[in-house]
This record gives structure tokens, C-alpha cells and sequence, in this order.
């Protein structure tokens, strides 16, 4: 069960981005999961709670925010929900043509934590990672 | 001051970056990462050794990392082939991830491996979700495993650059449906090649072999539609919160 080893990454990367900012308790983590990220939220959620015991994270919520996956084929102008099982290969010309444009993400959103910094609106970098 | 902060960052990134540095540096050796990924009893291992004589009959430097839960007896099994053969067991873990393999192949690769083939941890979840610094992965599957084994593990079949089939001295007798099987692939990695073989018969060995070797010299890789980054991401989530972090009471 490969969940737990993601619940470890996503509380290892709050921890450090926690301790870059000084915050001290984290209450939630949002995540973005993919249809086809290969990931069970279930079991996630799951691994996710035991992978926070003892750290900042300690009691966070994991609210995981599921997205769906969709491709396209340029030149059928075509747009589709992949569904599950994924079809992938265009469903009107049937050519290996698809773009997915959704659906493979795993990806830490956002934070919600307790900096004990007085009240400012800070203005905070985004790594563009995507 | 309790608030939210945009971090935008990729779970899996660190392995990513792990997977690319290691593609590099074995890439700067010479040497080339076959990644096999399979369910148990595909007939992997028994595929991998003879794929391995051959390489050493052909006087191709091939060297194989096997990774198990526990046992040791692939290793013992690989080994028969007279290449250097390296055990890792994984104390549990179901999958390999890029920095532990890198940290396996350190004062252990032989100089001048020209291809290295690294056989997954048996199953088709989790390792699916982990670069290894491969140039080429192939997800192999039985002919007894049945022609809807791809649209059960799209994850790991989607982002296959080959795709293998084994046994097939028995597909007639487990009445496998070659063609549903090739539709069920092309449904989820359109364009993706099958191979078909079979370890007793010696078939399709020298096909594998090749595809590996042409990685290694920089021919093109079949690229999934699963692999490809999104021609552009979608903005109903990443960008709402903006650069700002939220200030809550
Ligand atoms: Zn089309």
C-alpha cells in the first residue's frame, strides 16, 4: 500500500514548508488527487492520520479534492470525461491522438496553520511547479 | 494568526527529482535503466533470465536488481545467468522509489553496464506511481491473467512504454484473446507496442532486448498520453486563491 509512503511525503513537505514559515500547528492539508493518480483517498485519508501522529500535523484534516480526468484530440476538436476504466484513445476517430489535459494530479494546495505572526496579509511565493 | 497558505507543490516531486538526477548520472556511465513492472507469477523473473543470457550471448554488459518483499529466490534464480545479479529487499515496502534504488547501485554496479534491469516489486499499484530513472518501462503481463488485466491497472498499463505479454506456449490452452487483450492497451496508452513472448520458447526475447538497447542510444520512447504534461493546466483550482495568503481570524 503505496499511501502511506505518499501520506509520509505530503507530511514531510508540510513539516518543512512549517518550519521555513514558523508555524507551529497545522490543522489542514488540501490535496488535489487525480482520477488516475493511482491513489485510494480512503486509504489515504487513512495513512495520512497515522503519518501525522508525533509531528505538527499532528490531528490535521486532510481534505482531498478529487479531480477528474478529461482529455481532448485536437483534430477532432473532441473533449471528453476519461472515465474509469480511462478510454483514452479518441472515441471518434479512435487515433492515439489524446492530450490528457486532467486527471495524473497529486499535488499539496494548500495549507491551513498556526504561525503566531501578528495579523498582516503576507504575500506568499508559488513555486510554479507544474 | 491561523491561516492559509498556497504551497502548490507536487507529492511526488522529490522522488521526480531523485528519478531525473539518477537518469542522468547512469546516463553520463552509459547505462540504461529497464524498469519491469508485473502482478506476481507473470513469469517475470523467468523472462528476465533468459533475457539475460541472451544479453551475455550477445556480449551486451547487463547487470539485473531484483526487489522482493522478503525471499530471495529470484535473485538465486537470475543469477544462473552469470551476470551480476543484486538482491533488495524492501522490509515491506511495496514499491522501489528513485533515491533507494540510486543508494542499491552505489559500489555495486559494475563500470561499463550497459543496460541494468531493474525487476519492481510484484504488483501493478503502487510501483506504477514512481520514476526509477528508467529509460524504458515495461509492464508485463500473463497470458493466464486474463485480456482485462490492462483496464484493471490502467495506472500502471497507461504509463507503459512497452507493454509485454508472457507465456504465450499456453495462450491457446487458457484460450487468451490476443486481440481484446491489444484493444484493452490501446484503450488506455493509444499507440503503446505489444510484444509477445514466451520464456519456454524462446520467443520474443531478441525484440525486448533490442527495444532496451535502442533507449539506451537515445531512439525515441513511445510517450503514454498519461505521461505527457497537459497541454495546459486546468484553472478551476490552482490559481482561485491567488498569490495571497488568507488571513483568518
Ligand atoms: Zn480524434
Amino acid at each position: 500500500m503505496h499511501e502511506m509512503s505518499i501520506a509520509m511525503a505530503v507530511v514531510g513537505q508540510v513539516e518543512e514548508a512549517a518550519r521555513t514559515a514558523g508555524a507551529t500547528a497545522v490543522s489542514s492539508v488540501r490535496l488535489q488527487v487525480g482520477e488516475l493518480a493511482g491513489v485510494v483517498p480512503d486509504a489515504l485519508s487513512f495513512c495520512f492520520e497515522l503519518a501525522c501522529t508525533g509531528t505538527v500535523l499532528e490531528g490535521a484534516e486532510l481534505v482531498a479534492e478529487p479531480v477528474p480526468a478529461r482529455a481532448r484530440c485536437e483534430p477532432c476538436a473532441d473533449e471528453w470525461a476519461v472515465g474509469m476504466p480511462p478510454q483514452l484513445s479518441c472515441p471518434v476517430c479512435g487515433e492515439p491522438t489524446a492530450e490528457l489535459l486532467s486527471g495524473r494530479e497529486l499535488q499539496i494546495v494548500s495549507v491551513r496553520w498556526e504561525d503566531g505572526r501578528p495579523h498582516e496579509r503576507t504575500r506568499e511565493p508559488i513555486s510554479e511547479e507544474r | 494568526m491561523c491561516r492559509v497558505v498556497d504551497l502548490q507543490q507536487a507529492v511526488l516531486a522529490k522522488n521526480d527529482a531523485s528519478a531525473q538526477s539518477l537518469r542522468a548520472e547512469l546516463a553520463a556511465r552509459g547505462t540504461t535503466v529497464v524498469n519491469l513492472l508485473s502482478s506476481p507469477g507473470s513469469g517475470k523473473t523467468a523472462l528476465l533470465e533468459r533475457e539475460l543470457v541472451l544479453a551475455r550471448e550477445r556480449g551486451v554488459p547487463v547487470a539485473a536488481l531484483t526487489a522482493d518483499l522478503a525471499t530471495e529466490n529470484d535473485a538465486l534464480r537470475l543469477a544462473r545467468s552469470g551476470v551480476p545479479v543484486k538482491q533488495v529487499l524492501t522490509d515491506g515496502l511495496c514499491h522501489l522509489e528513485a533515491g533507494m534504488l540510486g543508494g542499491h547501485l552505489d559500489g555495486w554496479l559494475p563500470e561499463g553496464t550497459r543496460l541494468l534491469f531493474v525487476e519492481n516489486v510484484g504488483n501493478l499499484v503502487c510501483p506504477a506511481s514512481y520514476d526509477l530513472g528508467e529509460s524504458l518501462r515495461v509492464v508485463l503481463a500473463s497470458v493466464t491473467e486474463g485480456e482485462d488485466k490492462p483496464l484493471k491497472y490502467p495506472t500502471a498499463f497507461g504509463l507503459a512504454h512497452l507493454v509485454v505479454v508472457t507465456k504465450t506456449d499456453i495462450a491457446a490452452a487458457v484460450d487468451f484473446d490476443e486481440a481484446a487483450f491489444r484493444a484493452n492497451v490501446q484503450q488506455v496508452n493509444p499507440g503503446v507496442e505489444v510484444v509477445l513472448t514466451s520464456a519456454r520458447g524462446g520467443v520474443g526475447l531478441g525484440a525486448l532486448l533490442d527495444r532496451a538497447l535502442a533507449a539506451g542510444e537515445g531512439a525515441a520512447v513511445h510517450t503514454p498520453v498519461m505521461a505527457a504534461p497537459p497541454a495546459h493546466t486546468h484553472t478551476d483550482h490552482t490559481h482561485t486563491h491567488a498569490a495571497v495568503a488568507q488571513t483568518r481570524p
